[in-house]
């Protein structure tokens, strides 16, 4: 059995609003293992995407220990994180997040940017995931000349240009049609039978009946 | 990242706003412009001004009654032509030796009238300052000797007397008296607005007469050779100290005189900078000001880069090159600006202007400094936005 991708133990976030400490997360332990696909369900304000955060090393817990590929975030510092997300998590979010006057092309190339690889091989590698994703005839459409489901596959393949162990989707099809969703939702799990770990944030319950696991959270904390 | 590809970047966010981006370098290119023109401006008239110091004949001191010191007033002459004797006996040659009596005066040919400055002189001015004859002959031994009533014209005087006409052979009368014409002097020009070319030359002796004093105003000689210019200057002084034991007298050379011109016009041009300089300086807060306002709107972009692994740094340089892109491309628009203006100016107006080399590559690293230093707490403050809050920000 290879090690968990990410182990979450006892970990909460509080955010302080105006000198009064809110309480996200309180005490939540979770490990995701390679290739598992879990699904996250639960009440707005339940803290799921605050989870989908600290799991994907965006935030860090104000309390517990956060394994993220082994290491633990309280030791790294903001340009370590930085690193850890571009190796190891792919992003997908509910409003795309997609760069407005870039190319699809050049939106899925972004995170290899920052990895320091040159421009030509950034554009192969970008090329080839639109294509995986279904694309391959939209390189050089920029975002508003494409449909949502379109620029949820772009966010996808650039959410995989880095080969990354886990892929955390927070309601990644909350702005599509139903259709559409089932289609990106056929996408994500492809890529898990190919070996992605999928995390993935819904409020819709059949999506997440065909995850392999289910957590519910509620106030905070996890109840299933 | 790359920095290649920050540079790309950058220059993309500054298209992607092109209205707003020119607007902002609009600042810097006045800035740059102001400094680059009036620094050529400086430059220029100094440069004039130089030439001119130095056209007057090379190792040349002059030798006024009075202390030269900031501030202390012009003292009354006291010199005599017998003075000027002495003072070529010291120097060993009468040649080298010029004496001048100046007074403004309305002279007069005909119905014609015009105000110039008269200079009662030696025949030997044309050697000690370097002055070219346009037509006829100078003053002569005998002319000065004799307080023969002869007057050599500038060109700006014979044509205001005599428009096209040859001046030569012609009367004039200067404060009343007959004077008679015999040559003209080439013309010098324009320094600083002020015409040269007003002036009448004749003899010292007439010119004594005329004004009724048997003083002189100064000397001025013309030292053989460079080494020897400093002892002259202590022996003349202290032959003319001996000769009025009450009076001081100053010996300047052409050196000191530029000294002194070049440290005027340097406090000026360094002023003239300084004001420009504060217009860069508004234009800078322009710059940080609105790579504020796009950091706010481009809350959500950073966010996203980070959560696909820009580090803080990335971010930071990201905009620092953006800020430092529209100070430089102002920068360059702003030399361009101030080089035409400097030029225009010099072409059309009395006022010369030089564009030198150092002060263009002073505007860029200036402007290039003025990005950095304006950018940097912009930058910063996008370098440090948590991304989960950006990522929120909608
Ligand atoms: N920056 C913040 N400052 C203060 N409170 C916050 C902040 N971000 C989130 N919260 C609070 O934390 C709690 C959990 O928020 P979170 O966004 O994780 O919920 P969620 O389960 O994703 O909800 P939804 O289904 O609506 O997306 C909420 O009560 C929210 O108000
Ligand atoms: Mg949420």
């Amino acid at each position: 059995m290879t090690a968990p991708a990410i182990v979450a133990t006892d970990i909460s976030r509080t955010y302080d609003l105006d000198g009064v400490s809110v309480p996200a997360l309180r005490g939540v332990s979770l490990s995701i293992e390679p290739s598992d696909y879990v699904a996250i369900v639960g009440t707005s304000g339940s803290g799921k995407s605050t989870l989908m955060h600290l799991l994907g090393g965006l935030d860090r817990p104000s309390a517990g220990t956060l394994l993220i590929g082994g290491r633990d975030v309280s030791t790294l510092n903001p340009a370590e994180m930085a690193k850890l997300r571009n190796e190891t998590i792919g992003f997908v979010f509910q409003s795309f997040h997609l760069l407005a006057r870039t190319t699809a092309r050049d939106n899925v190339a972004l995170p290899l940017v920052y990895r320091g690889i040159g421009r030509r091989e950034r554009r192969e590698r970008a090329t080839a995931m639109l294509d995986r994703v279904g694309l391959s005839h939209r390189l050089d459409h920029r975002p508003n000349q494409m449909s949502g489901g379109e620029q949820q596959r772009v966010a996808i393949a650039r959410a995989l240009v880095t080969d990354p162990s886990v892929l955390l989707a927070d309601e990644p099809t909350g702005n599509l049609d139903s259709t559409t969703g089932q289609s990106v939702l056929g996408l994500l799990e492809s890529l898990n039978a190919e070996g992605v770990a999928v995390v993935l944030v819904t409020h819709d319950r059949e999506v997440a009946g065909r995850a392999r696991r289910q957590i519910v959270m509620k106030d905070g904390v996890i109840v299933r | 990242m790359r920095l290649a590809e920050a540079w790309r970047v950058a220059l993309d966010a500054l298209r992607a706003n092109r209205l707003r981006s020119m607007l902002t370098m609009l600042g810097i290119i006045i800035g740059v412009a102001a400094v680059v023109a009036l620094v050529g401006i400086g430059t220029g008239t100094k440069g004039q001004i130089e030439q001119q110091v130095e056209g007057l004949g090379s190792n040349l001191l002059l030798v006024v009654p009075g202390r030269l010191e900031a501030g202390s007033a012009p003292a009354a002459s006291t010199m005599d032509l017998d003075d000027v004797e002495a003072v070529a006996r010291v120097v060993g040659d009468r040649d080298r030796v010029a004496a001048t009596i100046a007074s403004g005066e309305t002279v007069r040919a005909g119905s014609r009238s015009t105000f110039a400055s008269m200079q009662g002189v030696l025949e030997n001015t044309p050697d000690v300052f370097v002055r070219r004859l346009d037509r006829g002959t100078y003053l002569s031994r005998t002319d000065v000797t004799t307080g023969r009533r002869v007057a050599v014209l500038g060109a700006g005087t014979a044509t205001a007397l005599f428009g096209d006409r040859d001046p030569i052979g012609r009367q004039i009368t200067i404060g009343g008296v007959r004077f008679r014409v015999i040559g003209t002097f080439e013309r010098l020009g324009q320094s600083l607005g002020v015409d040269r070319d007003s002036e009448v030359h004749v003899p010292v002796t007439a010119a004594q007469r005329l004004l009724g004093t048997d003083r002189i105003d100064g000397l001025a000689i013309r030292a053989p050779d460079r080494e020897r210019i400093n002892q002259l200057s202590t022996a003349v002084v202290s032959v003319l100290s001996d000769r009025h034991p009450d009076t001081d007298f100053s010996a300047v050379t052409q050196e000191q005189i530029l000294g002194v011109l070049g440290d005027i016009l340097g406090v000026l041009t360094g002023v003239l900078a300084a004001i420009a300089g504060i217009s860069l300086l508004v234009g800078g807060v322009g710059v940080s000001n609105i790579m504020l306002v796009s950091v706010r709107e481009r809350t959500k972009e950073i966010g996203l880069r980070k959560a696909v692994g820009a580090r803080p740094r990335d971010i930071g340089v990201q905009f620092l090159l953006e800020a430092v892109l529209l100070t430089t491309i102002g920068g360059v628009l702003g030399m361009a600006l101030g080089v035409t203006a400097a030029l225009l100016v010099d072409r059309f107006s009395p006022v010369p202007a030089a564009i030198t080399w150092w002060s263009l590559a002073l505007a860029f690293g200036v402007s290039a400094f003025v990005g950095i230093v304006f950018g940097v707490v912009p930058a910063q403050r996008a370098g440090r936005l948590d991304p989960v809050v950006a990522l929120r920000t909608e």
